[in-house]
């Protein structure tokens, strides 16, 4: 159930923004505090997530086959590789750590 | 000018589509169903918060968690509405069908359409919007049942695939120096605060760096 809960409750709070910017009066979002904050809250959310996902497993910080994939990743990032190759790159190399021990 | 804006339209949609196959696999190995998690890309359509919802879930985190941060990475399409609604000049359904395609992707090549005119921005919008939607719902779906197929996320990788998506995600957006300062604070306090709060706290938190660091100009 509660995977019933996350997913139609994030649909429609996704759905519910793009119709309200879509249909609010402009003014709303005017105001360049909101502006500046709005584009910066993906990047910190975003980041938080590389890291949660790369170096948690449940509430502790561990180091672990991830990590190969993610140093790939960024170098694939670096390197200006389409976006599959980067994360295809990090599934092999986690992959490949973890047969290898 | 008009098959440029159109090959663009849809070399996006293509290739962005077929991340898809990222998030399809993602969902399954957090636990959610192959419906489910295709509903996600029906329904909520956005990239980063549809891999945030999966990803929080899939770390232990509980229901609110998964949809708190899900939806402050939404709320960036409503500022995209602000600016596209004027440029479309839709209404009824037409308009209502817009604001579900208005992503970073729709928004992205529409603007970039600017020295080719209007009917070519609203050609960028609609041919990416559209040809992202149909193309990342059946690569979602492909994920899916791939996912379901495999076995051990950890031995294919998926594990490994899901940070590498977010840093794909982030990767472009981080242009000037607040942008990295924004992203290099954000892992930190994540980081610190993850042993101390229930688990997709962490991550939410950090929404504090953007107001910190957006409040003044």
């Amino acid at each position: 159930m509660t995977k019933w809960l996350v997913v139609v409750v994030t649909g429609v709070i996704c759905l519910a923004l793009k119709l309200l910017g879509h249909f609010a009066p402009e003014r709303w979002f005017a105001h360049p505090r909101l502006q500046r904050v709005n584009a910066l809250v993906p990047i910190a959310l975003l980041s938080a997530l590389v890291v949660s996902e790369a170096f948690v497993t449940k509430t502790r910080v561990v180091l672990d086959h991830r990590v190969a994939g993610l140093a790939v990743a960024l170098a694939a990032l670096w390197a200006k590789l389409p976006f599959p190759v980067v994360v295809l790159g990090a599934a092999v190399t986690s992959a490949l750590v973890v047969h290898v021990h | 000018m008009v098959g440029a804006t159109r090959r663009d339209a849809l070399s996006v949609g293509i290739t962005v589509g077929a991340y898809g196959v990222a998030f399809g696999a993602a969902g399954v190995v957090a636990g959610f169903s192959v419906l489910q998690t295709c509903l996600f890309s029906l329904i909520t359509f956005s990239g980063a918060s549809q891999f945030a919802a999966v990803g929080v879930i899939g770390a232990g985190g509980g229901p609110w968690g998964a949809i708190g941060a899900a939806a402050l990475l939404g709320t960036r399409n409503a500022l995209y509405g602000v600016q596209m609604a004027p440029l479309l000049e839709q209404r009824s359904w037409r308009k209502v069908l817009a604001a579900h395609v208005t992503i970073d992707e729709s928004t992205g090549v529409a603007l970039a359409q600017e020295s080719r005119g209007l009917a070519a921005t609203r050609e960028g919008f609609w041919w990416t919007g559209l040809s992202v939607y149909l193309f990342w719902n059946l690569f979602t779906l492909a994920g899916a049942l791939g996912a379901r197929s495999l076995g051990s996320p950890a031995s294919w990788g998926l594990d490994a695939a899901v940070p590498a998506a977010f840093l794909g995600l982030v990767w472009p957006r981080l242009t000037t120096p607040r942008r990295r300062a924004a992203a290099g604070a954000s892992m930190v306090l994540c980081l610190v605060l993850t042993p101390v709060v229930p688990a997709g706290l962490g991550v939410i938190a950090t929404v504090v760096v953007a107001i910190v660091l957006g409040w003044r100009a």
